[in-house]
């Protein structure tokens, strides 16, 4: 009967995600061999100390417990998730006392000769709280009740890692912003944080009276239109008020609140500045090493950028570097092809969940992803700023990956579950 | 399902359009701008240049006359640089420690990553002195490079110099040239740059992030061997060139003597010249800058751009083409009483002969015989025909070479000018005839030629009808190629037979009692000549002198022309008639090698010939002021460096001073 069972939850389980999953981390595996590859050393046969070494273990693990995980019963995460939730947050701060400081974050708390990653597993732990309390409040977001709950429960994670500082992952965490939009949160939440953002970058380019000067036509001219419609136009006001405010704010957090690296990544980013041999190094070198693959790259182990080390991190945070510069703008596209199709497929597969809380954690999942794909790349072709975060699956290291699958096949166990009532 | 279940497409739509921006980046930086790929390959890759050996240069003997001397450039990798003993390193190079720091901090200002010159073209001296103690200093190295040496000191503006190339030649060259080559800039360096710079080696080392060299770049598949330039032989007999330049010593003017055969050029003197040795090495610059700044312009190419009336050596031109067209024939006189009237323009004649025959009137150089002859061309299709006439006249002589370059193998020749119809009709509208361009007759006023130009007609009466474009190298390469258009004979339409009557009066001017030239005579050689006195419209008159030797099967043909030293017959007719008789017995002999001394202690510089120094003042003290120091420029300009000076054939420091305050010729002695 347990047998049968079994048999049952594995037939259920999407095996294409785990396709998908196993060809990205495959990728991971023969890219960071690429990227730390010595002609020298590779003549000695498989070196399981090294980087690549590690990263096959990693995998192997990441395996067995992703299928272990689907061995769970699934109820057990709605069950837990306060209790695995709670204690994300417990490492979190331990990790602030303990933690080893790795490239000016104290982000990991050393565990023998293995280095755990907090950040990452509040990851899971976050969207599970998150479904938990979707799925048994049914909220819809049209109170402020409800969104300042939400609220808590994505930013208390958050506020923890910004202490580290680890500014990268913290950030990740506005990914829960599309879960709850899912779930009934206004899409103005969603404007409001594009145009923040927009704002944010105009108020670097652009002189801060013109933006002024914009926000107020612009607000002029929709009063205008809408003349007859008291509401309206008071709303107007108050936006385009808080949006000049917010220009001020930003001038201000930008000097007081933003570390000097910070500021000098952002301006590097718009452009603003350059500095080829130092905080620019890492972005220019991962820029000329991905371009240099051209079309169809250079070939495996042949990357001239990757092989002689011009790109720092290369098997870590700028693994796409040696994707692009080995297997070229294919390569590239394979890989973010894949992303994407995951991506859909976990938004498709979230959307045929019978139950809220599977699909709240389904587009956590997805989103989480996302935030991490569109970041990374995007920071090794110089579109955002440097943020230092891994590409899921397929970066160097052991926390990265395991968190993205223990992240992944929970949602493939729930989803092998969906006819069940949880 | 409720309504909310839209989102999803919000959602996966946000996805495809990140996406979409993603890869449309990537497609921009891999595929569209090849920027990435050439930093990726500037990364890694850093090339160790090998600079060929440029081809050397033959005279017509086989002896070099153009070679090379090895010498090094201390280059130096600042990022490479430990801390070391400034003082024994600028004492290996002799030069200060304070030059020491300048040029490493200006190394480091081009490049800290880069190889970058330190100190350029050091001697084999200082080399072996460095290389004993180069292990004391990381971060420099040498590089081979070689520099043009001339044994003879003759000859600077034909062979021109070498310099390395600017920002300019760079970018015109597009491509081809890198920062550091060198480059001919001027005379046949420059003209056969392509052939004598040869091609520049590489050597391709892969360098990682740390920048330790990772060994060479595919195997050195993409590394090239530096292949030297060729080699060419030239026409030039070096003795002679060589003599010449002592026989022109102080003297402002030019030789040219052509090899009629085959149209190479034996000897293209330049006077006053300059020892090319003088731009090599470091001291080029400063050197140039007094060549360029002297008065006497030896930078001037003057046989090739001095821009000269032919005078009285035009006379057996007008003479071939009087019989030519049948106007005269070798047997007509024309009576001359000393003058000949143009209208009511008198052109003077020195001699006053009577009837005079064509054979004494080319050896007398009679005026009065030409001119009749051109009024007789010009006028032979009745008075209404004479612009039609003049233009044929006119094409007839040009196909002897005037009026357009020759396309000698060195640059920045000058045409002359020889005008054509149109141009009276311009400035004399229909109302000129040949009365009002006579002077062209007796080679004077509106014609002017270049004394290759000169020379090269004078080999057309040697060949008797034709000649081969002048040039200075006959063979290129190991196989000797030859230039088609050198062995082309191109004629001037006059039938050979028109010659031999003027070759007898031009034997005349050199051999009989009569002529203009005669005590230039060669003992046991038929010289055959012409003087020539050119009216000097800005002071004394030119010397000329043209001829070839011997008159059967002639080797040489020569063209002279010594500026403001007067009579065709009292120096340009000997300097030639010592070129000859070298270039043909190998000697000058008897007291006739007396006259070569002599000539060579001539001083003729003329006072000031230093065109850019007319400056209209009105205050007459500022006047002063600026006479002053334009003569004390002059001096210090021909008193070059003492070390300088030793190795300078031509430029000796004159006693400018005499030549200045008297400006007469010592021919007064005589």
């Amino acid at each position: 009967m347990i047998q049968q069972q079994g048999n049952r939850f594995f037939f259920n389980v999407d095996w294409i995600t785990v396709l998908i999953y196993i060809a990205l981390c495959s990728i991971g595996f023969i890219n960071i061999y690429a990227s730390i590859y010595n002609p020298d050393k590779a003549a000695a046969g498989f070196d399981f100390g090294s980087s690549y070494g590690k990263q096959l273990i990693y995998v192997i693990t990441g395996l067995i417990l992703g299928l272990s995980i689907l061995l769970f019963d699934g109820r057990l995460f709605n069950v837990f998730a306060p209790f695995i939730y709670g204690i994300t947050l417990i490492l979190l701060v331990i990790v602030l006392f303990v933690g080893r400081n790795v490239g000016g974050n104290q982000a990991w708390i050393p565990l023998g000769s293995f280095r755990l990653q907090p950040s990452e597993f509040a990851k899971f732990g976050t969207a599970l709280l998150l479904a938990r309390y979707v799925s048994t409040f049914n909220p819809k977001f049209r109170d402020i009740k409800s969104i300042f709950i939400a609220a808590i429960i994505v930013l208390a994670p958050l506020m923890l890692i910004m202490l580290q500082p680890d500014t990268g992952s913290a950030l990740v965490f506005l990914a829960f912003m599309f879960p709850m939009y899912r779930e009934g949160l206004s899409g103005y939440f969603l404007l409001i944080f594009l145009g923040m953002i927009v704002l944010f970058i105009a108020d670097f380019l652009v002189p801060t009276y013109i933006l002024i000067l914009i926000l107020v036509t612009v607000g002029g001219l929709f009063i205008y239109a809408n003349k007859r419609k008291q509401k309206i136009i008071i709303s107007t006001v108050l936006v385009t008020l808080v949006a000049v405010g917010y220009l001020f704010l930003v001038k201000i957090a930008y000097t007081k609140v933003l570390e000097p690296h910070q500021r000098t990544r952002i301006e590097l980013m718009l452009g603003l500045k350059t500095d080829n041999k130092g905080a620019g190094y890492n972005v220019i070198q991962s820029q000329i090493a991905i371009g240099s693959g051209q079309a169809t790259g250079r070939g495996f182990l042949q990357g001239t950028q990757t092989k002689y080390g011009y790109v720092p991190e290369q098997s870590t945070d700028f693994i796409f570097s040696t994707i692009g510069e080995e297997w070229g703008f294919a390569g590239c596209t394979v890989v973010i092809g894949l992303y994407i199709f995951l991506l859909l497929r976990l938004i498709n597969l979230a959307e045929r969940q019978r139950s809220t809380f599977s699909r709240v954690y389904g587009y956590s999942v997805a989103c989480i992803l996302f935030f991490h794909v569109f970041i990374n790349i995007g920071m090794t072709i110089g579109i955002i700023p440097v943020i230092g975060i891994p590409l899921p699956l397929i970066s160097y290291g052991g926390s990265s990956l395991w968190s993205f699958t223990i992240l992944l096949f929970i949602f493939l166990k729930l989803d092998s579950n969906r006819m069940g009532f949880i | 399902m409720d309504q909310l279940f839209n989102r999803k497409y919000i959602v996966q739509g946000l996805f495809i359009v990140i996406a979409i921006i993603l890869l449309a980046k990537l497609f921009y930086i891999q595929i569209i701008s090849d920027k990435a790929f050439l930093s990726a390959e500037s990364n890694v890759l850093k090339k160790k240049y090998k600079y060929p050996a440029r081809g050397a240069i033959l005279d017509r003997n086989g002896k070099v006359i153009v070679q090379n001397e090895p010498v090094y450039d201390l280059m130096v990798i600042p990022n490479e640089v430990k801390p070391f003993d400034t003082l024994s390193l600028a004492t290996a190079l002799d030069i200060t420690t304070d030059d020491v720091r300048k040029n490493l901090r200006k190394a480091r200002a081009k490049s800290n990553y880069q190889s970058t010159p330190f100190v350029k073209q050091i001697s084999v001296q200082s080399y072996a002195r460095l290389q004993e103690i180069m292990y004391r200093f990381p971060g420099f190295s040498t590089q081979d490079r070689t520099i043009r040496h001339y044994p003879d000191s003759v000859a600077g503006q034909l062979f021109g110099y070498v310099k390395e190339v600017s920002n300019d030649d760079i970018e015109k060259s597009e491509g081809y040239y890198k920062p550091g080559d060198y480059k001919g800039k001027s005379g046949l360096e420059r003209s056969y740059e392509e052939v004598l710079r040869g091609e520049r080696g590489v050597i391709n080392t892969v360098y990682d992030a740390k920048n330790t060299p990772q060994g060479s770049y595919a195997n050195g598949k993409y590394d090239i061997n530096a292949v030297s330039g060729e080699r060419l032989i030239s026409g030039i007999d070096i003795r002679i060139q060589k003599l010449g330049e002592e026989l022109m010593l102080n003297k402002v003017g030019a030789i040219v003597a052509i090899e009629p055969a085959t149209g190479e050029i034996l000897a293209m003197i330049s006077s006053p010249g300059y020892d090319p040795n003088l731009l090599v090495g470091r001291d080029q610059g400063n050197n140039y800058m007094n060549l360029i700044g002297n008065p006497y312009r030896p930078s001037l190419v003057r046989p090739i751009q001095g821009s000269y009336p032919p005078g009285s050596s035009f006379k057996p031109i007008d003479a071939l083409i009087g019989l030519q067209e049948g106007v005269i024939d070798p047997n007509t006189t024309f009576n001359c009483p000393g003058y000949y009237m143009a209208g009511n323009h008198k052109v003077k004649c020195e001699h006053v002969d009577g009837n005079i025959s064509m054979r004494k009137g080319i050896a007398r150089s009679c005026n009065t015989y030409f001119c009749h002859v051109f009024q007789n061309l010009i006028t032979r299709n009745g008075m209404k025909n004479q612009r039609q006439t003049y233009q044929d006249w006119r094409d007839k002589v040009a196909k002897f070479g005037f009026g357009s370059k020759l396309d000698v193998d060195i640059p920045f020749e000058r045409p002359g000018y020889f005008y054509n119809a149109d141009h009276y009709d311009k400035v004399y509208g229909k109302r000129w005839g040949y009365t009002t361009v006579i002077s062209q007759a007796i080679g004077q006023g509106e014609i002017t030629a270049t004394p290759l130009q000169i020379a090269n007609a004078m080999a057309i009466i040697a060949n008797r009808g034709y000649y081969l474009k002048p040039h200075l190298i006959k063979a290129i390469g190991d196989k000797n190629q030859v230039k088609k258009e050198y062995i082309k004979k191109n004629y001037v339409g006059i039938d050979a037979k028109h010659f031999e009557p003027v070759i007898d009066g031009m034997q005349d001017a050199v051999n009989s009692g009569w002529g203009t030239a005669v005590l230039s005579r060669i003992p046991n050689i038929i010289m055959c000549g012409k003087t020539g006195t050119v009216q000097n419209p800005h002071g004394k008159n030119h010397s000329v002198f043209i001829g070839f030797a011997p008159r059967d099967n002639p080797k040489i043909a020569i063209a002279v022309i010594v500026e403001n030293a007067g009579y065709g017959s009292i120096y340009a007719a000997p300097i030639a008639s010592y070129m000859v008789e070298k270039y043909i017995t190998g000697q000058v002999t008897g007291s006739r090698a007396a006259g070569v001394e002599w000539m060579k202690k001539q001083n003729l510089l003329p006072a000031i010939i230093d065109k850019t120094k007319k400056v209209k003042l009105t205050k007459t003290d500022s006047l002063n002021i600026k006479k002053t120091d334009s003569i004390k420029r002059i001096k210090d300009s021909l008193i070059l460096k003492p070390g300088i000076t030793s190795k300078s054939v031509v430029l000796k420091p004159i006693q400018s001073k005499p030549a200045l305050v008297n400006n007469k010729p010592e021919t007064n002695q005589k």
